[in-house]
């Protein structure tokens, strides 16, 4: 156990720093998530098809090509990057938060699938009743809709975290390997393999990196069985 | 407090073109399953919007597609009872029932909790959570949820169909002291002859999308001739009695009707109570002169006001006992050996035990009184 503890100051800022980047990228897509799922489970516009494919490319493109692609389009020059530097002071290119952008994108699939099948699991006469007891579309979805999807919101947001927990192809093209600011646990342990005598630092930050995956499953688990047993739909 | 719809609207291979105006304490819309009732009360309800056509309530316009007003469901305060309850699954009956309230501006609010908990009876269910209840404690939990959002206007689509016969005879009484004892109307869709004669001061007929007929309950239920094949076993004429008195050494209670006192099974009712009987028409047989020797309790005096063909063998004998109508159901043979016809004073003989108490029910009260 103290082995498995007695972590150098860079090893434990590669754990802090993950678990930092995940938590950012999973709390900044969900509502994204939700939004999008909305769109795909209930609305009807043109390009509903082209989105839905859209929001899936991260799943079937390799990570570099994804990581490529935010490189241009968020780098320091890109078109988007250039607006958020400029309008937010938000710099996303070598910087930890261009890891946790990356995340978000690669996670934003399974997060939107798993949210989109539990609205579509509502049952919309729920909606109407609520309706006719004066609640506005607002409220319908606040008091009605967002309650409902509960456990597909909690799935769809464990599944982001794991993701980004375990993200590494797009992260680092994206913003590279630098230690402390955008250095995960996945990269750190991608540096170890690649330095003499790394083997066990390597398989610490394995160990390290299963639990920390487990104990949010397990945390999902936990969660999702206590909602649905207050819900109890029948 | 009046409701009036006339409206148009099609859905699939279905057309819906109807129109009827109400003032009654409980309106019933009755016709067979796709007669187009459910789309009507969606409707009112806002759940759909008319293709065309006028929904107004207590003179509020709801919709008129002409001037292109279309007043949103949860701006309407009109609350609606669903045949399948949708109570909310994530929260409790406690919580169900505050639901609507909170969304009512304070000073339209009528009715508190523990009275309608009262009306209901569910004060054992609060803490519960739906899916822990029967099916008739849900439709009264969703009946109570309905009125604490302090409707104008309360629609029920079929609140007992997907219920079985017990569970319907503990949920009618409350739809009755929901009639009496609020001030509210309802309009109730159902395809039960029963539940209808039962609970109805005024029924609205519909047949494959259209008002077939509309009018008081006693008057609509002896038309035998707007009820489906299988209803019409059901059919029969409608009274408003009064109790007269209490026969407690034979066990019955006797009614009292412009037709003349009515001895049923003992009734639990007091004196003066107003109770409505349904007399089926194949419950009753008709003598041409008094009867003696007869089992039978009940011998009302009156006179045919009219014959009208029945299905099969049978003929339906419309008899005036003194300005109030009971319906026949014989065969076309009795009615040629006994020469019935129009005009002849005859009896019209019913079974104190052809009474049992799915056909006996308090009386709507503005119903009697009128």
């Amino acid at each position: 156990m103290n082995w498995l503890l007695d972590l150098s100051p860079d090893e434990w800022n590669a754990v802090r720093l993950s678990i930092k980047v995940a938590t950012v990228a999973m709390l900044v897509s969900l509502p994204i998530g939700i939004a999008v799922a909305l769109l795909l489970a209930r609305g009807r516009f043109w390009g509903k098809t082209l989105l839905n494919g859209i929001v899936h490319l991260p799943l079937i493109l390799p990570p570099v090509v994804t990581g490529y692609l935010l490189l241009l389009a968020f780098g320091r020059r890109g078109p988007a990057g250039a607006f958020f530097a400029d309008y937010f002071g938000l710099v996303f290119s070598f910087r930890w938060t261009g890891a946790a952008l990356a995340c978000g994108v690669m996670g934003f699939p399974l997060m939107v699938r798993a949210i989109r099948l539990s609205i579509e699991a509502v049952d919309r006469k729920l909606e109407a009743a609520a309706g006719t007891l004066g609640a506005s579309p607002l409220w319908v979805f606040a008091t009605v809709t967002l309650p409902l999807i509960l456990p597909g919101m909690i799935a769809g947001a464990i599944l982001s975290f794991a993701k980004a927990m375990g993200e590494f192809g797009a992260t680092i093209t994206f913003v590279s390997n630098i230690p402390n600011e955008t250095q995960t646990l996945p990269s750190a342990i991608y540096t170890f393999t690649q330095v003499p005598g790394g083997d066990e630092g390597a398989l610490r930050l394995t160990l390290i990196s299963i639990v920390i995956s487990m104990a949010a499953l397990i945390a999902s688990e936990v969660l999702a069985r206590r909602v649905g047993r207050r819900m109890d739909i029948e | 407090m009046s409701v009036l719809v006339d409206i148009g609207h099609r859905q699939g291979g279905f057309s819906l073109e109807a129109a009827f105006e109400s003032s009654g304490r409980l309106t019933a819309l009755f016709g067979p399953s796709g007669s187009g009732k459910t789309s009507l009360i969606n409707a009112i309800a806002g759940l759909i919007r008319p293709e065309r056509g006028l929904i107004a309530v207590d003179g509020r316009v709801l919709v008129d597609t002409k001037e292109g007003v279309f007043v949103p469901r949860h701006k309407r305060r009109i609350g609606m009872v669903f045949q399948d309850a949708r109570l909310f699954p994530h929260l409790s009956v406690a919580a169900n029932l505050r639901y609507g309230r909170w969304f009512t501006p304070a000073a339209e609010r009528y009715g508190d909790i523990p009275a309608v908990v009262e009306l209901l009876g569910i004060g054992h269910l609060l803490d519960r959570r739906p899916a822990k209840l029967s099916g008739g404690e849900k439709q009264r939990v969703a009946i109570g949820r309905a009125l604490l959002a302090s409707p104008k206007l309360l629609l029920m689509d079929e609140p007992l169909a997907s219920l079985d016969e017990a569970r319907k005879a503990e949920i009618l009484p409350y739809i009755e002291r929901l009639r009496d004892e609020t001030k509210i109307p309802i309009v109730y869709v159902s395809h039960s002859v029963a539940e209808v004669a039962r609970l109805a001061s005024d029924v609205v007929v519909m047949a494959q999308g259209k008002v077939a007929a509309a009018g008081p309950t006693t008057e609509i239920m002896q038309r035998l001739d707007l009820l489906s094949h299988e209803e019409r076993v059901e059919g029969g004429a409608v009274l408003d009695t009064r109790v007269l008195h209490h026969d407690e050494r034979f066990g019955m209670t006797v009614l009292g009707s412009p037709a003349g006192e009515i001895r049923v099974p003992y009734l639990r009712a007091i004196v003066g109570q107003p109770v409505r009987v349904r007399i089926r028409a194949r419950d009753v047989m008709i003598a041409t002169e008094q009867p003696h020797g007869l089992s039978a309790l009940n011998v009302l005096a009156g006179r045919v006001a009219a014959i009208e063909p029945g299905e099969g063998a049978a003929i339906e004998v419309r008899i005036d006992c003194n300005g109030v109508t009971v319906m026949a159901r014989i065969t076309r043979q009795s009615q040629h050996a006994l020469s019935l016809v129009s005009g002849r004073d005859v009896f019209a003989v019913i079974k104190t035990v052809s009474f049992d108490q799915a056909n006996m029910a308090a009386a709507p009260k503005e119903q009697f009184d009128a």
